[in-house]
């Protein structure tokens, strides 16, 4: 049963994915991206990340999409279009084939058969004392990041003169 | 049991895929949506090793928090950077912004 949720899952969002690189129409990519993250969200929830998967649905899929159709909007005239591609794809296509090709033989090979550890039942508290304890410093140093992020897109995509 | 190895192998074609977008695509936007594909990809193997490792704690999901603050951070600049090529060049292709090619 597990299985057969995990390939689903996996399938789903593999094909999302390939959607988002090849679809011709820019806004068409956005929505699959969606599609994608909630598959990628639906992984985390298999492997007992639930924090995760939450924040996986609330931060990309709530935020970070928004924020690109947002972009589109402001920028491209949105219609399909012919020549989305460069001129490198077949190098490309060939180059990412063969990395992905040895990855994957790696994984399924290389890999030990490890057991799965009986699961913890407190994740999300577990997870916010690690964060709040042993990883304090960079999580210090992840909000100074977010501030100079957003200081800096805002002078960034400021006027000039303003 | 779905062993590890499948989420792997789910990782490294998520990675590839993304890795495709940003070799081929020409517009700048898709460019940033496929680099949110392969950190997908990466979060995916950040948070199957910390739940497959014997004697495992959680820093597998801890990392993959910092991961996703950092794209965040990274779209929002990413994208501000496209708004304000738009506006010098009127176009978000990245062939035709070459100012600074030899």
């Amino acid at each position: 049963m597990t299985a057969v949720l995990f390939f689903a899952l996996a399938a789903f969002t593999v094909a999302a994915a390939l959607l988002v690189v090849l679809a011709r129409n820019i806004v068409h990519s956005a929505v699959a991206l969606i599609f994608s993250f909630c598959g990628v969200a639906g992984i985390y929830v298999l492997l007992d990340a639930e924090f995760l998967a939450a924040v996986q649905v609330l931060i990309y899929v709530g935020g970070i999409t928004i924020l690109l159709l947002f972009a589109i909007m402001l920028t491209t005239r949105i219609a399909a279009r012919a020549d989305v591609f460069n001129e490198q794809i077949g190098l490309s296509a060939v180059i990412v084939l063969g990395i992905t090709a040895i990855l994957v033989y790696a994984s399924l090979t290389g890999i030990p058969a490890f057991e799965r550890p009986p699961v913890s039942p407190e994740t999300t508290p577990a997870l916010g004392r690690l964060l709040l304890t042993t990883h304090v410093l960079p999580f210090e140093v992840a909000s100074i990041l977010l501030l100079a992020a957003m200081v800096g897109a805002i002078v960034i995509a400021r006027r000039e003169g303003e | 049991m779905i062993p590890l190895s499948y989420f792997l192998s789910l990782g490294a074609i998520l990675f590839g895929v993304g890795m495709f977008g940003v070799l081929t695509r020409r517009n700048a936007i898709a460019i940033l949506m496929a680099v949110e594909l392969m950190l997908n990809a990466v979060n995916i193997n950040f948070i199957a090793l910390s739940r497959y490792l014997p004697n495992s704690t959680l820093d597998g999901q801890v990392f993959a928090i910092f991961v996703i603050t950092v794209a965040a951070a990274e779209a929002a600049v990413g994208l501000a950077i496209v708004l304000a090529l738009y506006r010098n060049f009127k176009t978000v292709d990245v062939d035709e912004i070459n100012l600074m090619k030899w």
